[in-house]
Order: structure tokens, then sequence, then C-alpha cells
């Protein structure tokens, strides 16, 4: 079972937060943090694995890839097997930037709940839910769809951050 | 409508966070905006709702509370727009967690969506029942997404899959419901639900055992089929990752027969010809397929017994191990490591690629490789395996230098073949990495070192060799001054010298040259030095003619600013300069330790025993058993501080006396029956002014073993005490005078070294309760007494709840052991026992007395018993 997803930039902020597990504000928070301190002082040459059972307990792992400016990491247990997670990722960031057409880390900034809306599309409740970037990105503009038409009937106030990219 | 009357827009929002240079910068302006939401929310605005939520969701991502949103949420989902259900759900799965009781009324609008007509609609509410679902809610809700499961949209029946899942971990109980329409998804031909269906399998097999024999009589089959079909289809776009087809079906397919073909053989056999398909069709040079072949292993290595299945597995993993990427040599390391147990042999013929991979790039790598050789250490490859180990140790990076010491330490200790291999393979290790040494390991050193005492010649020229070329490591030194302080000798008359060695002309001036230079080494810290005063001092009684010269040095150090390092140049130097006459004798070779004494110490089984037979009465030549009287054995001073003498009060000492007066020839018999307690031990001693030859020989053994005699004192001061005096005035008890002189001991005496046997007492009687005492003692630590107690009920109802406790003054020392029980059954029917540990530091002096307590409930009702104990028998 996959614990969390989270995208933070390479200041440690985080730009994705998505616990699979119940973890309180605060332990989310501490659990950045430590993530963070445990990335940035990794070398370029090694693993993408990481193991983190000091931080989620019971043989927790951690896969990590940076791309640009951004850290995306999945942690997860035994369960999951550790190189298709890599591929997991692999399909996310491409469904990422299938959606916003190249993606950089302001998109996720200013359109987070959009991307909430993508990884509920792969991943439900730290289960596989669908690995075909195509069939992502028709649901997920299924869904822009019907926002766009109830906002037009209901004349409501446009919603920022989802349809005003 | 005023646009502005919810602050400002998200994007608004972001833009103020992201402009803050500050951490309270950033705390000011989510507190302005929090404020602003709160406002909204009391005054119930609902066109900003929306908005608002999407800010909180913000606010709580940077880690800010965001509670007071939470019945937004549900507000937001209860409406009948798409947009602000979305909204809703997005932030009941952020913002709130299955714990909160809010959580309950969301209940009912879920199980409206569920039954939605707009299929999104649904999507939404099973996107968040699978993330957050409670016990309760899955109770609920499990009728509607059982029927989910059918839906005819893909997208749906996917979801209500994996939201199954979250209901059966959920409860348990659900599971059987839901082990058909499981178990058609497995037909389905969409990638995506039959992904999810296999997952649901799956975790239906891990919660019960129906779903798992079902699956494996009526699946297995089917599942090899969609796998073989799925390994031989054409290309397919779309579900293509790196040029592998759906490679996550794959891996689920694989995981799912792992669960069914384990510990089931014809399961196994079913899956045997696509696994070995798989492992030898899949390609492996993208990370996709890498990732299938990893799972296929997997379950090769869990299924039942297929040798050659395994062994192709292996090899793949050993092909992983030289893949230049460092994801796919890190998963095969760790996948290796688990097949050790399963099949060790197949391991060993990757050895060679794997101690390649000690030396790996990436640390993280290193260290993995490194626990794996370890793994595949036994006694037939222990040799090559640590001559690598420690080549590679010489060019290691320094910080991986401390796992590797300590793991060829642990290697070395474990497998050695022989104390001369051990000796080498530790110094070469002490010369590279000497500071990465623990403790333990070079303490264990100096134990085999001292034990191999054919090898000491041989030991300590190695260690004069090595310490010259690598003098800046420190527990290299500290062994090589041991050395050298112990077997100084022997390197400088080249005794024992092997074959193998080389010839060595070491004079006593090089040796004490090594120990100098070791004490004024800058990074030496005060273990060493310490040990280096040591050496030298036993130098100078090996090496009479470096004795000046070594007095030289502990004068320098007397000034040492170091309290431990002054006393000690002190002390050594007055050896050194005015007692010449015990040097030899303080500065003899250490006796050997016992290794395997050593090695239960360090595992922490064994406790230190006390193995001081100097002066203990155990060893009294004739045999005698055991611990006398006090006085005369003060006077005589045969005990060593570690073991006192046992007490005797005053006025049985003088009964003594008077039995000696009586009639000395009669004691003699006593003697000759070797059966005698402690008093008529006392009556042996004072049987010197008689002339028999037999136990005089033995006093006089005892006498010359004394070295002080300054505590013949006690006598005086027993004698003088008031209760001397009171027992003079009473005349002696006639009978078992007699009995004492007549050589039966008053006390049935064990002829072994146990120790005397004690009587035992009751210690504690009232209407309802007995206690008794039976006593012993360990051998050779007389001070301590082992008390059994047993309590007896003497009610005709059980006692529950039964504690006993016990106090001792502050020269006794209680520890209690845990009871038998604390029930105490009726009328006697199985006492309870319980061992107390009695350390008496004034043994000899006072005689045992304990205060006692006993609680225990009768029927229910609470009673305590209080005593005291006075009828110790002496000596204890």
């Amino acid at each position: 079972m996959i614990n969390a997803v989270i995208v933070m930039n390479d200041q440690g902020k985080p730009r994705l937060v998505k616990f699979y597990t119940f973890q309180t504000v605060e332990k989310q928070q501490q659990l950045i943090r430590s993530i963070y301190g445990v990335l940035c002082s990794r070398a370029n040459n090694v693993s993408n694995f990481i193991k983190v059972d000091s931080l989620f307990g019971n043989d927790a792992r951690l896969v990590y890839k940076a791309f640009a400016t951004l850290y995306f990491i999945f942690v997860f247990d035994s369960s999951e097997n550790e190189l298709a997670m890599l591929d997991l990722m692999q399909v996310f960031v491409e469904t990422l930037d299938k959606c916003f057409h190249n993606v950089c880390e302001l998109d996720l900034v200013f359109n987070f709940n959009k991307v909430h809306t993508i990884l509920d599309e792969i991943i439900l409740g730290g289960q596989v839910l669908e690995t075909s970037t195509s069939e992502v990105v028709r649901a997920v503009e299924e869904i822009s769809k019907m926002e766009k038409n109830a906002n037009s009937i209901m004349l409501g106030p446009s919603i920022s951050g989802w349809s005003s990219r | 409508m005023n646009p502005f009357s919810s602050g400002t827009r998200l994007r608004d929002m972001i833009r103020a966070i992201r402009a803050c240079k500050t951490a309270a910068e950033e705390r000011a302006v989510v507190r302005k905006e929090c404020a602003a939401i709160r406002t909204a929310i009391s005054e119930n605005d609902q066109d900003y709702r929306h908005r608002n939520l999407a800010k909180l969701m913000f606010i709580h991502m940077l880690g800010y509370p965001t509670h007071f949103g939470q019945m937004e949420c549900l507000k937001s989902i209860a409406s009948p727009g798409f947009p602000d259900k979305r909204i809703g759900y997005l932030g009941l799965m952020l913002l709130l967690d299955e714990r909160q009781e809010v959580l309950m009324l969301v209940t009912n609008s879920i199980k409206q969506d569920l039954n939605h007509t707009n299929q999104y609609i649904v999507g939404l509410a099973l996107c968040a029942l699978g993330n957050i679902c409670s016990a309760e809610m899955a109770r609920d809700l499990a009728p509607e997404v059982e029927r989910l499961l059918q839906f005819r949209d893909p997208n749906i029946r996917k979801k209500a899959a994996l939201c199954t899942i979250r209901i059966i971990r959920k409860v348990p109980d659900l599971a059987e419901n839901f082990i058909n329409p499981a178990a058609s998804l497995l037909k389905e031909k969409h990638h995506g639900v039959l992904l999810t269906g296999v997952q649901l399998c799956m975790d239906l097999c891990k919660v019960s055992a129906e779903a798992l024999e079902y699956f494996r009589k009526k699946c297995t089959e089917g599942l090899v089929k969609v796998l073989k079909d799925l390994v031989n289809s054409p290309y397919a776009p779309e579900y293509d990752i790196s040029g592998i087809a759906d490679p996550f079906l794959h891996i689920r397919l694989l995981k799912f027969l792992r669960v069914l073909g384990q510990e089931d053989v014809d399961a196994s056999d079913c899956m045997n010809d696509i696994l070995a398909q798989v492992a030898t069709k899949t390609e492996s040079n993208k990370n996709a397929g890498n990732a299938i072949l990893y799972e296929c292993v997997a379950t090769i290595m869990s299924i039942e017994d297929n040798g050659g299945l395994r062994v192709l597995a292996i090899n793949i993993l050993g092909r992983f191990l030289s893949n230049r990427d460092n994801n796919i040599r890190y998963v095969a390391l760790n996948m290796l490591m688990r097949a050790v147990t399963v099949d060790s042999q197949a391991v060993q013929r990757h050895r060679a690629t794997i101690l390649e991979r000690v030396k790996d790039s990436d640390p993280s790598i290193r260290k993995r490789a490194l626990e794996l050789v370890y793994l595949l250490v036994n006694e037939s490859n222990v040799k090559p395996l640590t001559k690598e180990l420690i080549e590679y140790l010489e060019v290691s990076e320094p910080e991986f230098r401390g796992d590797l010491t300590a793991k060829i330490c642990s290697i070395v200790e474990k497998f050695s073949p022989e104390k001369i291999w051990y000796i080498d393979q530790m110094l070469k290790v002490l010369s590279e990495a000497g500071n990465h040494v623990r403790d333990e390991v070079w303490h264990a050193l100096i134990v085999v070192i001292t034990n191999a005492s054919n090898l000491h010649g041989y030991t300590v020229r190695s260690l004069y060799r090595v310490v010259q070329k690598a003098s800046d490591q420190e527990i290299l030194v500290r062994v090589a001054v041991w050395c050298i302080g112990e077997y100084g000798d022997l390197l400088v008359n080249n005794t024992g010298v092997l074959e193998i060695e080389e010839p060595l002309t070491v004079t006593a001036s090089d040796a004490v040259d090594v120990v100098e230079t070791a004490i004024k080494r800058h990074s030496s810290d005060l273990t060493s030095r310490a040990m280096c005063l040591v050496a030298l001092l036993k130098l100078s009684s090996r090496f009479p003619s470096c004795s000046q010269r070594i007095n030289h040095i502990f004068i320098q150090y007397k000034g040492s600013l170091v309290l431990e390092l002054q006393q000690r140049a002190l002390e050594f130097s007055s050896i050194v300069d005015k007692h010449q006459n015990i040097r030899s004798a303080l500065v003899e070779r250490m006796p050997v330790l016992d290794e395997a004494t050593y090695s239960g110490r360090r595992a922490g089984s064994v406790p230190a025993v006390v193995s001081t037979s100097q002066g203990s009465p155990l060893n009294l030549p004739n045999g005698v058993a055991i611990p006398t009287s006090v006085p005369l054995v003060d006077l005589l001073d045969l005990t060593s501080d570690d073991v006192p003498v046992p007490s005797s009060s005053g006025g049985e000492f003088l009964q003594d006396l008077l039995g000696v007066d009586l009639s000395p020839a009669s004691l003699q018999s006593g003697l000759n029956q070797a059966q005698i307690s402690g008093t008529d031990v006392l009556l042996d001693l004072l049987s010197i002014g008689t002339p028999p030859a037999q136990s005089s020989s033995s006093i006089h053994d005892m006498l010359s073993s004394s070295q002080e005699n300054n505590s013949s004192i006690n006598v005086l001061e027993q004698l003088s005490s008031p209760s001397a005096s009171s027992a003079v005035s009473t005349p002696p008890g006639s009978s078992s005078m007699m009995d004492l002189l007549d050589g039966f001991a008053p006390n049935p005496s064990k002829p072994e070294n146990n120790g005397p046997a004690y009587p035992s007492i009751v210690a504690f009687e009232s209407s309802s309760l007995k206690v008794t005492f039976n006593f012993s003692k360990q051998p050779g630590n007389p001070q301590t007494t082992v008390i059994e107690a047993n309590f007896l009920n003497k009610t005709s109802n059980a006692y529950t709840d039964f504690i006993f406790q016990a106090a001792v003054p502050k020269f006794l020392q209680l520890h209690l052991d845990p009871a038998s029980s604390n029930t105490l059954p009726a009328s006697g029917n199985g006492p309870i026992s319980q061992n107390l540990r009695i350390t008496n530091s004034q043994h000899g002096k006072k005689s045992l007395v304990m205060r006692i307590r006993i609680g225990y409930k009768m029927n229910g009702k609470d009673s305590l018993e209080e005593g005291q104990v006075n009828n110790f028998p002496r000596d204890l």
C-alpha cells in the first residue's frame, strides 16, 4: 500500500501532500521536514530508494525522483514493488505534463486542487487505480468539463485555480 | 453580492503567501485569511464556500490548523452542484479523517451520491469513501459499493473495487459478500478494472481464508491464462511504459499468483510454466521490464519448491547486480538477502558479484552488499572472503570503514578456523582501521591471545612489527603495548619462533622504546597511557637493565595533571624504587582469562562468576567443610576481602572454648569424620595446643597462608561484648555439647563443598498462615543466602492476590524473585514458594533479621499479616 505522495520543491516547500494513512497536520509537517532533510543530504549517484522505517515504521520505504526544481516522493510499504513505484511516479509526472502542457512548479502551486484530482484518478486509498496516462487525462478532462458547464449554467463566481489557467 | 466580501481570490492568496520573505510574514497572511474564512463561515456565505475551501486546503498543506472548515466540507458535499461537491469531497479527504465524529454526518450524503445518476458524482463519492471510510461507514455503505462493482462504466467499477479494499480492511467480516463479485472482475478485459480486481482479490485473501481457498481452486488457472495472454499480447500503446505492455498488471498478477501459490503445491505447479516464461522472455533493459522480473523472482522464491525455477530466479538477481542502474542493484541485494534463507547454495554462486558490490559507488548499496556477504560467510569460505574484505578495507572510504570493520571483526571471530589465523586477521584489521574497532572486539582479541600460550611469542613479535608501521592506530597500539608488557621477554629472547616467522632481533630497550613512544604520542588517550604505564612497570621487572630508564618515565608522569596517570606513576615508581623484592611477584603474567566465561559475560547471559578460590575455606586441605567461626578465622586471616566469615555469637564461641577444655581427645574422632559444621571447625582450630599430627598440620597450612594478623582484636571484642559475658554465666547446654564432642554434628551437615546446610525455620505462623524458610548458599559466596520461602494456607479458603513483602536493616541487601503464584489454595494444597536473596555485608558479625508483611484476599476481603523473623540460623 502507498502511504503518502508528496511533492516538494528543492527548498522543502510542500507543493502536494497526500497521506493515505491518517497523520495529524503537525505530524505531516514533521514528516515532510524529515524527508526533506534526508533528500537534500543525498548524493547524486545513489539509488532512489530510502528505507524510512524510522519515520513511517513497519518496513516503510520511500522512492524519490527529482524533476527540475521538484522532488516527487512516494512512501509505501513492503507489499509494493519498488521498481513499479518508480514507474508509477513516471506515470504521474507524464500525466501532469499532459494536463498542464509542460508542467512546472508554478502550475502545481496555483492548481493544486487539479493536481489532487489527477492524483485521485491514479491512486485511490493507497492502491493503484489506473496506470494509463491517456485514461487519466480523459477522466480529468471530463471532470473539468463538468465544472465549466456547471459554472456557466449557475453563473456562479469563477473558480480560481481551476478554470482560470 | 460584493465580490470582495470574503477576502481575496485563491490565486491572490497564493501570490501573497509566496511573496512572504519570512515565516512570520507568512503566518500573518494566513492568519488574516483564516479570519476572513471564519467570518464567511459564520455568516453562512454560500457563494464563496468553494473558494474558501480551496484556500483552506492550501493553508492545510502549509501546515496550519483548518479544523474550523470541516463542517463547510459537509455542507459543500450536500449541495447539488458538481463543483461544490467536488471541492467538498476533496476537502473531506484532506481536512478530515476517519476518527472524527463529524464524519458520521457525511454518510448519508455519500449514500445519495453513490446512487446519483451522474457517474462522475458517483466517482467522487467512491474516491472519498475509498480514502477515509470508517468501520461504521463501511457497514452502512457496503451494499451500495457491492452494487457498483457491476456498474456499466469501467471507471466506476475500478473505483468500487479499490473502495471495497478499504471496506474489507475496516470490517473483515464483510469479505465473504465480496468474493463472488470480485471473482467476476478477474474476467474483465479492461486493464484498469482487471488491475484493481486482482488487487481486491489479493486483499480478500488476506482477510479471509475462505476467499483464499476459493480463488486458489477456481481462479488460479484463469489467472495463469490472463498472464499468458498479457505476456504474449501485441503492443498496446495505451498501457505501454517504456516498451513493456502494462507492467503494473504483470506485477499485480505475479503478486496474486504468489499469494495463491504459497504453501499450495497444486497451485504452484500450475504456474511454473508461465513464471519460467516471464522470467526468460521479459526484456531487461528498461526499468519496467526489470520491475516485472523482480516481481517474478519474488514469486518464484515464495511459492512451493521448484529448484530449477529458483536457480533461474537467482541468476536473474545475479544479472541485476551488474546492472548499471543503482535502483536495480539495490533491489537485487534486498531480494538476495531474502533468498539466502531459501536457497543459500544458489546465492553462494554469485558471491564474487556480491563482493564486487561491497565496493559500489552508492553507499546504500555497499551497506546492503556487506550485510549480504556477512550472511554468506561460512567455515569453508571465510578465508578468501575475509582476505577480500580486508584488502578492500585498505582502500575504502572513511565513512564506510566503521561498518566494514565491525563486520570483518564479527566474521573473523565467528568463523575463524584457527587461532593463528584469527590473530593475523585481527592484526591486519587493527593496523588498517584500528580506530574503528570497538572495545569488546579488542578485549576479545586479548582474551584469545592469553589463551593461545604457544602463540604468545609469535603474537608479540607480529605486533612489534606492525606497530612500527601503523603507530597512528590507537587500538593497535593498546593491544601491542599490553602484549609487550606481558610477553616482552618472549619478544627479546625470540622464544617459541614459528617456522613461518622471519627472524627478528629486538633488544630490551627497543621494547621499552615502543611503549615510550606510545605513551608520548600526542593522540594517545588516557586509557592507552594508563596501559602504557602498567606495561612499563611489567617491563621494568622483565628487563632489570631498563629499570632505571623506566623509573625516569614514571618520574615524568608523577607530575601529570591527570589524576589517574599521576597516581599510577607515583605507585609504580615507588614499587621500582623501594619494593624490588615483591615487584616480580606483582607483575607476573596475567592469569589466562577463560574464553567461555568471557564470551558468556559479553553476551550478558552468565553473571560474573566469583572464582576466587584462594583463601576460600572450600579448598582447605583436610576437606573440612566450610565457614569457620569468626574470631579465629579472622585471626588466621584465611579469608580474602570478598569472602567474609560467618557470624557466631560470643556465647557459643565460649561454649566451644569450654568444650575444648572438656575433651580434646574425643575431638579427634570428630575431625576424622570430616563431617564438621562451623562450630566444629572452631574446635579443630583450637586444638592447636594438642599434639595430634593430622589436625595440626592442616592448621599449619592455614596459618602459613595468612599475611596480616590485624584482626585478632575481633576476638577480644567478641569476648568483651555483653553477650559474651552473659554467655559465660550460662552453663553450657549439656546435651548438644555432648553430641558435639561425640563427633556428631549437631546439624546434619553435607559433606560436599557446597557450604553448610542450615535448618529450615518457621519464620511466621498465625492461625491462617504458615511461612517456612529453607536456606542455601552459593559456593564461594558466603555473604549471600538464598532463602526459599514457602507459604502454606491453614484455612479452608483460597487466598488470592497473595503478596509477600519483606524489609531488612541497612546492612543487608534483599532481592525478591517473583513468587510461583499469587493464589494460595486452601488447606495447604500446593504452597506458594518464593526465592529471596539476602546479602549480608556484615557477614560474620551480625545475624539476619527481617520484617515481613503478607497481604492477601480471602473471600474478596483484604487481610494483612505482619511479623518479625528473629530466629534465623546464625552464620547466615
